[in-house]
């Protein structure tokens, strides 16, 4: 068989973990890294141009050629910050070079997971990589073993590992109400075949199993209350895990929802899981939005936002039709990209002051004006002002749900507000108040940042055609 | 399938919660381990079981991975690293041992609740398999709420694992890829908590999962 561009999206980061975890020498394998990345974010671009086929393990279709071309983009551009982060990392000493190959390794098998979990057909398949993904980022979370660190990998891998495990007897209760109709076997969990036939399963069955999935996956979306864990691991682990965390893996989990959601659109008989998630999202929003005010921990608090933004993306996928679903996912775009450009800029001052203390730095518009000014964009950003992308999205996703659901579009509205509300006064102090903290000026790498501020800059005064038309395919695909 | 197979099939699967129910209430680490281990050989012989009934080989095998695995190297292993770390003492357990039973009662009257009405149209084996898995799996998240040492929180994981396999084994032609995914998960499962729980001691001087939360940046 010869070898196309789906298994080369999942070939390269597997050979690259391998490759890393035998090179010594930091410089050289975190080039390697960016390489890698790279490479799988070029291969993912060509599916554009060759659709390959979709077989009994692989698939390939709209929806998730976007999350694939999102998550190799941001992983490349994670890499490239990674690179500048982790030397400064060894500099201070607060990560052994031994550490690094292992950090490197873990990397590329989180890029494998990941895309594994996205073009998986086989529901089982498919959770397997997201338990393989989860369980690379808690030893990621852990590898700066302080006790804080060491305390949010425990409980990232417990919860997650509970979330898992309910995500699996959903899987197999999705199994046992496929057989009757699809027949023993491994058809039974193909997802093309389950789709087809989802119309005669038995509801009372699906219905139980979306529960368990809903919990399962959902954990891993953090959303509220299934979210304990995702401050923590975001706060404690390395900055590039908490931009790949926030704007690429809650992205999967979420991914794998959708899919069973589509699957039970198909049947009529079962609950619509539209107002689950809806309910879900809007507690995200409101409980993140309310859990802004007060922190003290400059990551943490950007880890609330993440909730509170896959709260609002999970509510217009609740809501479902073809604008709020265009809506859902350009938000979700757009958050990806966002939220990953302000942890590069967190990243970079949290090494320039020597602490993640809110209270600790401030005045970084006079002692760091390019990535204090970088970050205040990115907050702006992502608090959902004009003329940005995020302020497109959620106006998108407020407009396409006002008609259909008054009151609760208002909750949401009322949430974002609110968010809005406890970033700018916290982040307040820390760009425009005295000066305080370390003021060496930072070695840090703005292009990424910078270029995902753009996107989202671009994409806030214009979307390409080819965009809104791909987009347009995608959501007409969830239903 | 005559009514002697199922008679044996749900009398194993009934043990399967009744070990669970051994679980909530011991006290000591020790006694925790040992009816660990026989809750997995009790999987071990209802996947067995399961292999005859439904004449499906590669289920054997996921026996014999509970029975080696499970029931003999993780609960010496996992001796081992308690003698290690000097813990051997009590449990502490977070609510008392009758309000534990009386929740544990109350989640397996749930499962079968849920389970048994839902599941009308299919074969009474899977029916009955599968409620007593929702059963093991609640009882196993149970025992991972009411206790605060991180050992005996891996050991309430792993018994929810056991119900899982318990599940996929009763879905009749269930491809093998989750039954070896399953095996594979409690593998490196175990690895990253091995890991896990000697770091916790290098730092903290007890595994106890209280002592963590001292050190939780919010608290201060």
């Amino acid at each position: 068989m010869s070898i196309d561009a789906l298994s080369a999206i999942l070939l390269i980061p597997a050979f690259s973990a391998a490759l890393l975890a035998i090179l010594p020498g930091y410089r050289l394998t975190a080039k390697l890294n960016v390489v890698a990345a790279l490479a799988t974010f070029l291969t993912s671009l060509s599916l554009f141009v060759v659709e390959p086929v979709s077989g009994q393990y692989l698939l390939m279709d709209d929806l998730n050629k976007v999350f694939i071309v999102l998550t190799t983009f941001v992983s490349f551009t994670t890499s490239v910050f990674s690179a500048s982060y982790i030397q400064h990392e060894i500099e201070t000493g607060r990560l052994a070079p031994a550490f690094l190959r292992f950090y490197h390794a873990m990397y590329q098998t989180l890029m494998f997971a990941m895309n594994l979990a996205l073009l998986a057909n086989n529901i089982g398949l498919m959770w397997v990589a997201v338990e393989v993904a989860t369980l690379t980022t808690v030893l990621m979370v852990g590898i700066y073993r302080t006790h804080e660190a060491l305390e949010a990998a425990w409980k990232y891998f417990i919860l997650g590992s509970v979330g898992i495990a309910l995500a699996l007897f959903g899987t197999i209760l999705v199994y046992m109400a496929a057989r009757p109709v699809v027949g023993e076997g491994l058809d039974g969990m193909v997802w093309t075949v389950l789709v087809k036939h989802a119309a005669q399963f038995d509801p009372a069955l699906l219905n139980v199993a979306f529960a368990f999935l809903l919990l399962g996956y959902g954990t891993k979306v953090g959303l509220a209350p299934l979210h304990a864990w995702l401050p923590d691991a975001h706060a404690e682990g390395p900055t590039p895990i908490s931009a790949v965390l926030s704007g690429l893996l809650l992205n999967v989990a979420l991914y794998a929802l959708l899919r069973f959601k589509m699957m039970l659109a198909v049947n009529s008989a079962a609950i619509a899981p539209g107002p689950l998630m809806v309910t879900m999202g809007l507690m995200s929003v409101i409980f993140a939005a309310l859990m802004l005010y007060r922190r003290r921990d400059i990551k943490r608090m950007f880890a609330y936002s993440s909730i509170e933004h896959m709260g609002i993306i999970v509510f217009a996928f609740g809501m479902g039709g073809p604008l709020a679903n265009f809506a859902g996912l350009l938000h979700m775009t757009m958050h990806s990209l966002t939220k990953s450009a302000i942890f590069f800029a967190v990243g970079h001052i949290a090494q320039v002051k020597g602490t993640q203390k809110i209270a600790d730095i401030g005045g970084l518009t006079v002692t760091n004006p390019v990535l204090g000014w970088g970050l205040m964009l990115g907050v702006i950003a992502i608090v959902g002002l004009p003329p940005l992308g995020i302020f497109m999205s959620e106006f998108l996703v407020v407009s396409s749900t006002f008609a259909r659901a008054p009151g609760l579009t208002v909750i949401l509205v009322l949430g974002i507000i609110i968010a809005l509300g406890g970033l700018f006064l916290r982040i307040g102090p820390v760009m425009f108040g005295e000066p305080k903290g370390k003021t060496a000026p930072a070695e840090a790498s703005y292009v990424p940042m910078f270029t995902h501020l753009g996107l989202v800059l671009m994409a806030g005064i214009y979307l390409p055609p080819v965009l809104v038309t791909g987009f347009q395919n995608v959501a007409k695909l969830l239903g | 399938m005559s009514s002697l197979q199922f008679d044996i099939a749900h009398l194993l699967a009934g043990s399967l919660v009744l070990a669970s129910f051994m679980m909530l209430y011991q006290d000591r680490l020790y006694a925790l381990l040992n009816v660990y281990a026989l809750h997995a050989g009790v999987l071990a012989l209802s996947v067995a079981w399961q292999a005859y009934v439904q004449q499906a080989p590669h289920l054997y095998v996921t026996a014999l991975i509970a029975l080696v695995f499970k029931a003999i190297i993780i609960p010496v292993a996992l001796h081992r690293i308690i003698k290690r770390l000097g813990i051997h003492r009590e449990i502490e357990n977070a609510i008392g041992v009758g309000l534990t039973m009386m929740a544990g009662i109350g989640l397996v009257a749930l499962s079968m609740v849920v389970m048994l009405r839902v599941t009308p149209g299919a074969d009474a084996l899977a029916r009955e398999d599968l409620a007593f898995a929702l059963s093991v799996v609640l009882l196993g998240l149970l025992i991972m709420v009411t206790r605060r040492n991180a050992v005996s929180q891996v050991v309430g994981f792993m018994s929810l694992e056991n119900g899982l396999v318990l599940a996929a084994t009763g879905a009749k032609g269930m491809p093998l890829v989750v039954e070896i995914s399953v095996a594979f998960s409690v593998l490196i499962a175990f690895i990253v908590i091995g890991i896990f729980l000697f770091r916790i001691r290098e730092r903290f001087d007890s595994v106890d999962v209280q002592e963590l939360d001292r050190f939780r940046g919010e608290r201060r």
